[in-house]
C-alpha cells in the first residue's frame, strides 16, 4: 500500500478541474469560427452548397452525439426530430406565413417533446441497446408513412418554400448560394457546440455521462437518471431540428423520405461516428470530411476519369464511398479520428 | 443469448393468445370497416401467404442474431442481391425465374460466410453499436452498388403464365402460393438442419457457450461464418421467392428489413420457431390493417405493433425469458 502525500491527494483533482476548464475548448472553437468565417472569401460560389452541406452535417452530427455519443443511448432514427424540424419550418411558412425563425424555436420543441415522450415510454419499459435503436427506428419509419398519407402536408409530394422575390432575412431566404445561408449555418453550428460544451460540464451532463458509464451505479447514488435521460434527449432532438429547419430554408423543399427517410438518420450517425463517437470536436471534423467527399465522388460520376468510364451517369457512388469508409473506422478505429489522435497525443 | 428451438412447445398462453385477439380483432375491424365479407376474406389469404416469406427472411435474421449477436441490419439488403441474381438469371438466360433458386441461395450464402470470415470475424465481441454501424454500412453500400450497376429503374422478372389461384373464395397468384410454400419448405428444412444434425448441434452449442464449444474442438469462427452464411441464403431464397411479383429496385430491400425486424423482435430474438410463426402473424396484421385503417400505409399497423411489442414484451411473445 502506498501512502500518498497531501500535495499528491490535491493533485489529481486540481488536474481534472483543469481538463474540465472551458478555456481550451472555448479558444479552439474561436479560432475554428474565425476560419470558417473567411471560408466564402476563398471558396467561389459554386462551392458554397458543399460548405453549407457540410455545416448541415455538423448540426446533425453534434444533435446526434449528444444523445448516442456521450448519452450512450444510441438512436437509429434521428430523422424523426430532423424531419420534425423541416416540417414545422415548412408548414408554417406555407400555410400560415410565419418566420422560419419563430417555426426554429417551435419545432424545437415539438422535437424535444417527442423525444421525452417516446424516451420516456422507452425507459418506463427498459428498452436497452439493440431495443431501444429499433424503436427509434421504427418510430421514425412511422413519421415517415404518416407525413406520406396526411395531405395536409403535402402527402408524398411534401412541401415547397415559397419563392420570394427579394433576399429577406425575417424570411430566411436568399438568392442562390448567396453567403448569408453559410453565415447563419456556421452561426448555428458554433451555437449548437457552445451549448455541447456548456452542457457536458452542468450537472446533468455530468450526470449523462455517469449513466452511460454506469447506469446502476449512478442510479444507487441518488442520480435522476429518467430526468436526466430525458432531458439530454430533448437537447439532442431540438439541435437535430434546427439542422432539419435550416435545410427545409436551404434547399426550399421537403418530402417525406427527405425528412424521415433512412438516410437521414444515417447522415446524422456517419459524422459522428468518422469523426469520434462522444468527442465535441469529432461531428466536425467528420462533416468536414463527409460534405466534400459526396461531392467530390458525385462529380467523378459526373465527368469520370479514363479508368471508371462505365460509370457515366450512374449514382450510388457518393454512398458507396461514405459507407466504406463507415466500415473501415468502425473496424479500425473504433474511436473514430478525433479519438484516436487524441488517445495517441496522451500516449505519445 | 441461445437459439432456442424447443421452447415454443412450452409457449406460456399467455402474450401468444393476447397477440391473436389482437388479430381477431383487427380482423373484425377491417370487417366493419369495409362492409365486405370478401375483401377482409381476401386481406387474410393475402396476408397469410406474404407471411410465409417473412418467415424465412426473419429465421435468417433471428439465426444470426441467436448466434452471433449481430443486429444485422443489412437483411433487407441481401433480400434485393436475391432479387437482382434471379433478374440477371432470368435475364441472362431466359429461364424460367424458379431456376435462379439454387443460384440465388449459393451466391448469397458464400457472400455471407465471406462477408463474416473477412470483416465481422474482425469485430466479434466488441460492442452491439459497431456491429450495427458496421452492418449499417454494408447496407448502403449493397444497395448503392446495386444502384451503380444495375441503375434505378423498375426491373423485373416474371413468370410468363402467372394465373390466379382460387383458395376459399379468395385469389392469389400463383407466384405468389409457389412463394409462401417454398419458404415454408425451406423454413422446415434449416429447422431441420438446426435441430437434427450433428452440424446444427455445433451451431448450436456455439450460440450456447462459444468457449465451451470452443473447448471442445468446434471451430467457432467456422461456425459463425457458416451460420451468417446460412442467415444470409436465408435472405437471398426469399428474395428469390418474391421476385416474380415485385418490383425490382435496389432500394427493395429497406421495407422487408424493417418487416424481418419487427418478426424477429415478435418471435423473441434467437428464437427461430417464434419468427416462423410470428411471419405469419405479421403478414395478417400488414394485410389486414391496411384494410381496418383505410387511407394509411399497411405497414403502418406493423410498426405500431412494433412498437407494442418492445415497449410491452420485448423478449417476444413465446413466453421463452432471453437475457
Amino acid at each position: 500500500m502506498t501512502i500518498t502525500t497531501p500535495d499528491e491527494a490535491l493533485d489529481a483533482p486540481v488536474e481534472r478541474e483543469k481538463s474540465r476548464s472551458l478555456v481550451r475548448p472555448l479558444l479552439v472553437l474561436a479560432v475554428i469560427t474565425v476560419l470558417a468565417a473567411l471560408v466564402p472569401s476563398v471558396l467561389s460560389e459554386s462551392r458554397q452548397s458543399i460548405a453549407v452541406r457540410v455545416l448541415i452535417f455538423a448540426i446533425m452530427a453534434l444533435g446526434w452525439n449528444l444523445m448516442s455519443g456521450y448519452g450512450g443511448m444510441f438512436s437509429f432514427g434521428h430523422a424523426a426530430y430532423f424531419g420534425i424540424g423541416a416540417y414545422t419550418d415548412s408548414y408554417l411558412l406555407v400555410h400560415h406565413n410565419v418566420s422560419p425563425w419563430i417555426s426554429l424555436f417551435i419545432g424545437a420543441a415539438l422535437a424535444a417533446l417527442v423525444a421525452v415522450v417516446t424516451g420516456y415510454l422507452a425507459f418506463r419499459y427498459k428498452l436497452r441497446a439493440a431495443y431501444f435503436a429499433l424503436a427509434t427506428f421504427a418510430f421514425a419509419e412511422m413519421l415517415r408513412l404518416l407525413a406520406t398519407n396526411t395531405h395536409w402536408v403535402g402527402g408524398s409530394t411534401g412541401l415547397h418554400v415559397p419563392l420570394l422575390t427579394a433576399d429577406s432575412w425575417w424570411k430566411l431566404q436568399f438568392a442562390a448560394n448567396a453567403p448569408q445561408y453559410y453565415y447563419i449555418g456556421l452561426a448555428m453550428v458554433v451555437i449548437c457546440v457552445l451549448i455541447t460544451l456548456l452542457y457536458l460540464r452542468s450537472r446533468s451532463g455530468i450526470y449523462t455521462v455517469a449513466i452511460r458509464d454506469n447506469e446502476d451505479a449512478a442510479n444507487s447514488l441518488g442520480v435522476p437518471v429518467m430526468r436526466v435521460k430525458l432531458t439530454t434527449m430533448a437537447l439532442s432532438a431540438a439541435i437535430t431540428a434546427v439542422a432539419g429547419m435550416f435545410y427545409a430554408q436551404y434547399f426550399m423543399f421537403v418530402d417525406p423520405d427527405i425528412a424521415f427517410g433512412q438516410a437521414q438518420s444515417v447522415q446524422a450517425i456517419t459524422p459522428a461516428v468518422i469523426g469520434g463517437v462522444a468527442t465535441v470536436w469529432g461531428p466536425l471534423v467528420g462533416a468536414l470530411i463527409l460534405g466534400p467527399l459526396s461531392d467530390l465522388t458525385s462529380s467523378w460520376l459526373r465527368n469520370p476519369p479514363g479508368f471508371l468510364d462505365f460509370l457515366a451517369g450512374r449514382s450510388g457512388l457518393d454512398v458507396i464511398v461514405y459507407a466504406v469508409l463507415l466500415i473501415v473506422i468502425v473496424v479500425a478505429l473504433p474511436k473514430g479520428i478525433v479519438g484516436t489522435v487524441k488517445q495517441w497525443w496522451r500516449n505519445r | 443469448m441461445a437459439v432456442s428451438t424447443r421452447r415454443q412447445l412450452s409457449l406460456r398462453p399467455s402474450p401468444f393468445v393476447a397477440t391473436m385477439l389482437l388479430v381477431l380483432a383487427l380482423f373484425v375491424v377491417a370487417l366493419l370497416r369495409s362492409g365486405s365479407m370478401s375483401i377482409t376474406g381476401q386481406a387474410l389469404l393475402t396476408g397469410l401467404i406474404a407471411g410465409g416469406v417473412y418467415s424465412l427472411l426473419a429465421m435468417g435474421l433471428s439465426l444470426i442474431f441467436g448466434v452471433l449477436d449481430i443486429v444485422n441490419f443489412a437483411h433487407g439488403s441481401f433480400l434485393a442481391i436475391g432479387l437482382f441474381v434471379t433478374y440477371e438469371v432470368v435475364h441472362q438466360t431466359g429461364a424460367n425465374p424458379y431456376v435462379a433458386l439454387p443460384v440465388a441461395i449459393v451466391v448469397l450464402f458464400v457472400l455471407g460466410a465471406l462477408l463474416q470470415l473477412l470483416v465481422l470475424n474482425r469485430t466479434m465481441g466488441s460492442s452491439l453499436e459497431s456491429q450495427l454501424l458496421i452492418t449499417l454500412g454494408l447496407s448502403l453500400l449493397i444497395s448503392n452498388a446495386l444502384l451503380l450497376f444495375f441503375g434505378g429503374d423498375p426491373l423485373s422478372a416474371n413468370l410468363h403464365n402467372d394465373p390466379g389461384v382460387h383458395i376459399f373464395g379468395a385469389v392469389a397468384n400463383l407466384s405468389r402460393v409457389i412463394a409462401f410454400v417454398g419458404a415454408l419448405v425451406l423454413a422446415l428444412l434449416l429447422y431441420v438442419l438446426l435441430e437434427k444434425t450433428s452440424f446444427g448441434r455445433a451451431i448450436r452449442a456455439v450460440a450456447a457457450n462459444r468457449q465451451g464449444a470452443g473447448l471442445v474442438g468446434i471451430d467457432v469462427r467456422m461456425i459463425y461464418a457458416v451460420t451468417f452464411g446460412l442467415g444470409t441464403a436465408c435472405a437471398g431464397a426469399a428474395g428469390m421467392f418474391i421476385a416474380p411479383f415485385t418490383t425490382i429496385t435496389p432500394t427493395a430491400g429497406d421495407q422487408f428489413n424493417i418487416l424481418a425486424f419487427v418478426v424477429v423482435v415478435m418471435g423473441g430474438l434467437g428464437n427461430i420457431m417464434g419468427a416462423l410463426v410470428s411471419g405469419l402473424i405479421v403478414g395478417l396484421v400488414e394485410q389486414l390493417g391496411g384494410v381496418a385503417i383505410a387511407g394509411q400505409s399497411p405497414l403502418l399497423s406493423v410498426f405500431i405493433l412494433f412498437l407494442l411489442i418492445l415497449l410491452i414484451r420485448p423478449q417476444g411473445i413465446f413466453g421463452a425469458k432471453s437475457s
